[in-house]
Order: C-alpha cells, then structure tokens, then sequence
C-alpha cells in the first residue's frame, strides 16, 4: 500500500493533534508561512495571535501551568525566535512543560545570514531543555512527538524546534505517537523502595519536622497535592510553600506556616532554620529560599524528593534522596508509613507546634493600617475577599506586588497561581493571564500587576480584546520600581537611581485605547466598588489602583544573611542587617 | 551517595556515550561554561557507526560535590545515553597522544633522538634538521618528554586529550 505522503506543514498540524495541543500561540513570518496556509485549511487547532513573540511564550506558559498540558508555540525565524528568548528561559527555569517551533531559513541557505537568520538552535542551546533542527522531513513526525515527550516527562521543560520553509513544504510520511519511542531519554518516576523506607524512618522520628514543598509538586499533577496533602495531615506536621509550591498545600490548613525564603513568613522561616528533619519535596534549595547556605537549617537532617537528579546535592548536601515523580513517592510513603505503623512523637510535636505558634504570634505580615491612603497590602486583603468563592486564578508580575500577592492571598488548589519564580521576568503576567483564560473562559482571571512590569508587555491588552479574554489587570500603582526602590532604599542610601517611570501612561485612557475597560481606585473608599465592578464587568480591564509608594515589602531576609536574621518592619536597620559580601547577592 | 564533605578538588575522568548528531559537543561543552566546571582536556569520536554513537571523554575537577553535579547533569542531557566516572569506577587506563616537532642539528639533534628512544617515541617525520615524534602515555608521560625537548628545539606540539577505558572484562 501507497504511504500517503503529507506537506511538513501538514505533517507538524497532524503531530500536534496527535499530541493533544488545542491551542497555539503564535506569530507569522516569512519562515513558517506553510505551517500557517495549513492552519488556514483546518479547524482542530485554535491560534491565538499575540503581539510580540515573547507574550506567546508566557501565554503558552498560562496555558500549561493552568491545565497541565503542555504549551505551544510558533514563531518565525530570526526575530521572532529571538523574541521568544525570554519566554524560553522564564519556561526552564520553572520547569514549565512547552513545544515552540520556530521557522528557519530554507536549508541551502543556512549559514549564509540570509534575510531573517539567526542561529536558533545555538542561541537557545541554554535556554531550553531540549532542542532541534529538522533538515529532512523524513525526520519531523518522529521529532515532534519525541519533543513532547521530553516536554513532559521528568522535570518538564521548553523545547524548541527549528524547521526551515524548505522542509515546511516538502512531503513526507507521517509516523503516529505510538511508533516513537525515546532511545535514551528515560527519566525515573518511581522511587527506589530502600530510600523511601529510610526516609519515613526519618520522619516519623523527627521532632521538630517541616515539609518543605515545591513547584515540583504543581507539575507532578494534582494528584501529587492530594497526596501531599494527606500526607502532611497525616503526620500532624507543619508545611511551607515555595513561591512556586504554593496552592500545593492548602492555605487555610492549620498546618500551612505559609510561603519561605526572601519574603517568607517568620514561622516558615524561623521553621526550617530550627527543624531537626526537613521534607524536600519537589523544591530546589533555591538562594531565594536558602539565604545564606552556610547557616541554612543547621544540625537538620534533609529528605530530598525531586524527580531530577542534578537537583540532588546541587545547592544543599542532603541525607537521603529519593529520586522519582513527587505523586509516585508520595503514595509509596503513605503507604508504608501505614504499613510500618509509624507514628509521630505527639510529646516533641506538641512542643514543636507551640514554639511555632509563639513565632505565628509574632504576626509578620501586619502593616500598618489606616484610611489616609490605600496600602497595597490592604488592597490584596480586599481583593481576597471579593473573590472568595469565585473560581480564579492569579497570575503576577515581578516585584513588590508579586511577594505581596503571594503573602496575602490563599490559594486551596494547585495550578491556580502562576507566576514568574525562577528569572522573575517582568512583562510575564499579562500574556501568562491571556494563555490561563483561553483554556478557562469561564473563570476570573488577575492579573496583580506593577505599573512598571506591566509596561512590558502592554501590548497584550490587544490580544486580550481581539479574543474577548477578559483578564482582569490589577495595578498596584506604586509610582515606583518598588523592589528597585526598597533595595535602594535599605542598601544603597536610598539614591533611587533610575527606579521610576516618570512618565506613566493614564491607565485608564490606555485601557480605552485598547478597547477594553479602565477603572481607577485612589482612595480607601473607591476600592471595593472598584473591585466589584472589575469582577462584574465581562471585558478585559485594567485597574489602577493608586497605593503608597513608599511601602516597602516585608518581612526580608536580607541577601547573606540566614533564615533567622530577618527583618520584620521598617525599624529593623538594614545596612547593618547586610553584611558586606551579601550586597553582591542580587 | 557521596558523603565526603570536605572541600577538596579531585580530578575525574568522565566517559559519555553519546547519540553522534549535531550540538551534542556544544551541548557538553556550554554545560560546563554555562555552569562554570573546569574542563582540563575533552575528547569525542565516533566509536559506534551502526548505532549512530560517539564516546566523549572529560577530565575534569571540582569537589566531591560538583563533580557529582556534573555527572548529574550531563545524564540530563537528552542525546546521552550513558555516564560513566573512570576515576571512582574502578582502576582505567588513560592515554593521550602527542606529535612533537623539534628542531636542531648536531648534538641537540642526537640528544633528541636518545630521548625519544628512552619515551618510546616513534619518528614520524624526518629532515635533516628537524624531527616529528609520535608519542602515546599518560599526560604525564607526554609531559615529562615535552619538558625535556623543550630544552632541545621544541617547535610545535599537538596533543589529543586524554582518552580512557576502565580495566578489565566488563564493557560500558
Ligand atoms: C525584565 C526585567 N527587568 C528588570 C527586572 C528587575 N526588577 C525586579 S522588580 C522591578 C521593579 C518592578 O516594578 P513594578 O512592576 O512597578 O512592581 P513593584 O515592585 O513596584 O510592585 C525590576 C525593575 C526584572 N525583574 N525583569
Ligand atoms: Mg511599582
């Protein structure tokens, strides 16, 4: 029988429904025009056209980390790869599972810096988990599904594929998911029994324990959060969330202590610096969680479970690592620790329990309240509460704003927070909103924005309209880089050098402009209305809510200093809090 | 799992076997300058044409802990198939290959050819005034001989970098 013989074009289409995408985000150029003729000619797939490349990469990443697929993306050759660079990057450093296919210059040109070639492959070596050049069509089907499958499996990543025009139209045969199978690639999910054994050995004996949990959790799928999540209750220990683990654990569990490191809580800090066992799990002893590494949890025993292994004894040296996908570990432990009978040290516990409670005292999170101006804390209280009950979700940008979004409001569920926790990229909110709301159109979408961040990618609020994404942008005007300028302010001598726009666009006219619609909050009063109506209204919005500029984000453990050396308020001194080797950590 | 704590550099000879396509000697190589581990000497060739496979081999050294890193980290690396440390797995045979010119006429020119005798070197290339040797052993061994026609001519030397197999029956 005949092979019937398909377009590349047609061949990457047929590969992507295989594979179960719905949705791409994209851009069209020179490059990948076959690849559009064809999405012209069907109707499975929907794109979703953005307005820089760069914003398709973050939507992809919406898209993915809202629905635990995997996110597409395509992009044209040179510029439009180059675009993507970031997105990319934001996408490794948060193990977000991605496909972006860039078009490339047909192959008898590469090499020649023909019109619109850059290097694709080469540039974004470092910034995906996986990339590749497709120079035979023979090859494309086998590679795509390959593609997903390193996308997806172990700890997910972006990767990137380069098809040049010429390979776009030439026809080929078309290979099913099914007949590939990866010939190294194979990343262990299930966890070596003896390590599980020793670690609920080290759990149950533990007496002043702390689960320490991870966005690895968010990508393992929800189940790992349901398991984690009995798991924690059945032990009676506490519990902290990274700035990527949170909704992992539920926030309004007795046993939640809250986000750690930077900007965590006293009681998740002071918590993991005086614990005897530590429970990793899918969380990177990242320097933002770690502060200084020296002092980092002294005299702890570490259990580390992380589904990849150069995570293991990268930043921290553990003792036992348990390497495996976070639901498949989880279920082995609870089922052993009921196999084994264990049972916690209820005496050491209880002691444990009320030590913390004398920190939770401490009340970290408490500003300063008044009805003079609105303080963005107070801002993120009221919106708390407004969607209490709503199905939503959140996503941020980078700065005060987002530690305060993640301070201040409780997620229950995974998959419902996104932000940007590994490159902290500025511009991801916005575009990240548009890739949550295509794939739940039903639900409210926030973005809690900077003026400053949300400057970068501004151009989405056109995409936004174009699809009737109603994504709701909740500034949190500070009139500042707020971050910039609380660093500035407590290590630089407060010299706010460069760290305003001083000339922001009225947020309001803009949103008009765009087509979509511009509320503005500037006193106490205006907020809750403001926020009702935003929440009403079933059209993008942009809030801009005017707040104290001079807040600053607390608590903070300054850069070099350990877990136990945070700053609570305003009138703990800084400059003497940081010590001279850490005014080089960023 | 490594328990040494101590801060102590140690030198590590790596083999990967890896899929022999395109990129895979960048994805190596921008592993340990994008992760800043030292590379003292990398060498790559085909060793399976059927199956499509090079064998990579890296000195390198670091601590106990980033040379664990680094094999950690080179197992994630999608096109490899296998990594292997020669230095902890077991006694290996390590060699490297070197061709050495060297210049000089008279007494020079014989004291060369003594030395060369007493390395093992073979003479590849002759004029009447100058010699190319072939010389293969440990790094060592092609230093110490570097070293002492350094004192007698040395024009040019190119070495290849280590390549290493562990000893005994058992494969990779
Ligand atoms: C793309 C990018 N450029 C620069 C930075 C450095 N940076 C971190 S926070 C910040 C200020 C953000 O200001 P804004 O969006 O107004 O948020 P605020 O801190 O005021 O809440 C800057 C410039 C960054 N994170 N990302
Ligand atoms: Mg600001």
């Amino acid at each position: 029988m005949a092979e019937q013989l398909l377009s590349g074009a047609e061949i990457i289409l047929k590969a992507l429904k295989d594979q179960g995408v719905e949705v791409i985000f994209g851009y069209p150029g020179g490059a990948v025009l076959p690849i559009y003729d064809a999405l012209f000619k069907q109707n499975d797939l929907r794109h979703i056209l953005v307005r820089h490349e760069q914003a398709a990469v973050h939507a992809a990443e919406g898209y993915a980390r809202s629905t635990g697929k995997v996110g597409c993306v395509l992009v044209t050759s040179g510029p439009g790869a180059t675009n993507a660079v970031t997105g990319l990057t934001d996408a490794l450093l948060d193990s977000i599972p991605l496909i972006c296919i860039s078009g490339q210059v047909p192959t008898h040109l590469i090499g020649n810096d023909a019109f619109q070639e850059a290097d694709t492959t080469g540039i974004t070596r470092s910034c995906t988990k996986h990339n590749y050049l497709v120079k035979d069509v023979a090859n494309l089907a086998r590679t795509l599904h390959e593609a997903f499958f390193v996308a997806r499996s172990g700890r997910p990543g972006p990767v990137l594929i380069d098809i040049p025009k010429d390979v776009q139209f030439n026809e080929g045969a078309y290979v099913a998911p099914h007949e590939v199978r990866h010939k190294t690639y194979r990343p262990q999910v299930k966890p070596d029994l003896a390590r599980v054994e020793e670690a609920i050995d080290l759990i149950a004996g533990a007496k002043r324990p702390v689960f320490y949990v991870g966005g690895g959790v968010v990508n393992s799928g929800p189940l790992a959060s349901k398991l984690l999540t009995a798991f924690v209750r059945m032990t009676g220990y506490p519990c902290t969330n990274t700035l990527m683990g949170l909704g992992t654990f539920p926030a309004s569990d007795p046993q939640f202590l809250g986000m750690l490191g930077m900007h965590g809580t006293y009681e998740a800090n002071l918590a993991m610096h005086g614990c005897d066992v530590m429970i990793a799990v899918g969380a990177r002893f990242d320097d933002r969680v770690t502060g200084k590494i020296a002092d980092f949890a002294p005299g702890s025993k570490k259990i580390h479970i992380d589904i990849d292994p150069s995570s293991i004894n990268k930043n921290v040296r553990v003792d036992v690592a348990v390497i495996g996908d976070a639901a498949h570990v989880l279920e082995d432990m609870i089922r052993l620790w009921k196999a084994r009978q264990k049972r916690p040290d209820q005496a050491a516990l209880g002691d444990w329990w009320s030590q913390i409670n004398t920190w939770r005292k401490r009340d970290c999170l408490r500003y300063q309240k008044t009805d003079r101006i609105i303080k963005p804390q107070y801002a993120l209280e009221r919106l708390r509460e407004a969607i209490r009950g709503v199905d939503h979700y959140i996503t941020t940008e980078v700065g005060q704003h987002q530690m305060w979004a993640a301070q201040f409001l409780p997620f229950e569920q995974p998959n419902r927070w996104l932000t940007s926790g590994g490159l902290g990229t500025m511009g991801y909110g916005l575009p990240a909103a548009i890739g949550v709301q295509i794939a739940h159109p039903e639900s409210l979408v926030v973005d809690v924005a900077g003026e400053s961040s949300i400057m970068m990618n501004i151009q989405e609020m056109s995409t936004a309209v174009q699809y009737g994404a109603p994504v709701k942008v909740f500034i949190l005007n500070n009139q500042y880089m707020g971050m910039v300028r609380q660093w500035q302010e407590l290590l630089h001598g407060s010299r706010y050098s460069e760290s305003q726009l001083t000339s922001l666009p009225d947020f309001i006219k803009l949103a008009e402009a765009f087509g979509a619609v511009g509320l503005r909050a500037s006193k106490v009063s205006e907020l809750d209305g403001v926020i009702r109506e935003m929440i009403a209204i079933r059209r993008p919005v942009i809030v801009d809510v005017a707040v104290d500029p001079t807040e600053n984000c607390f608590p903070m453990i300054p850069g070099g200093r350990a877990h136990n050396e945070m700053l609570l308020g305003p009138a703990d001194r800084t400059e003497e809090a940081t010590p001279e080797d850490g005014m080089v950590l960023v | 799992m490594p328990n040494d704590l101590t801060n102590k550099i140690e030198k590590h000879t790596i083999a990967v076997l890896v899929d022999n396509e395109p990129g895979v000697l960048a994805r190596v190589i921008g592993l340990f300058s994008g992760r800043g581990y030292n590379i003292e000497s990398l060498t790559v060739s085909e060793v399976d044409k059927e199956n499509n496979l090079s064998r990579i081999t890296v000195v390198t050294s670091g601590t106990r802990m980033i040379v664990e890193q680094i094999k950690a980290q080179l197992e994630r690396l999608v096109p490899v198939h296998r990594v292997r440390d020669l230095t902890d797995d077991g006694p290996c045979i390590e060699r490297e290959l070197a061709l050495v010119k060297v210049a000089g006429t008279g007494e020079r020119r014989n004291e060369a050819m003594r030395i060369a005798g007493i390395f093992n070197a073979r003479v590849v290339d002759a004029t009447l005034s100058s010699f190319i040797f072939e010389l293969t052993g440990t790094a060592e061994d092609l230093g110490d001989f570097i070293g002492l026609m350094s004192e007698l001519g040395l024009v040019e030397i190119s070495r290849t970098g280590v390549v290493a197999i562990s000893r005994g029956a058992a494969g990779f």
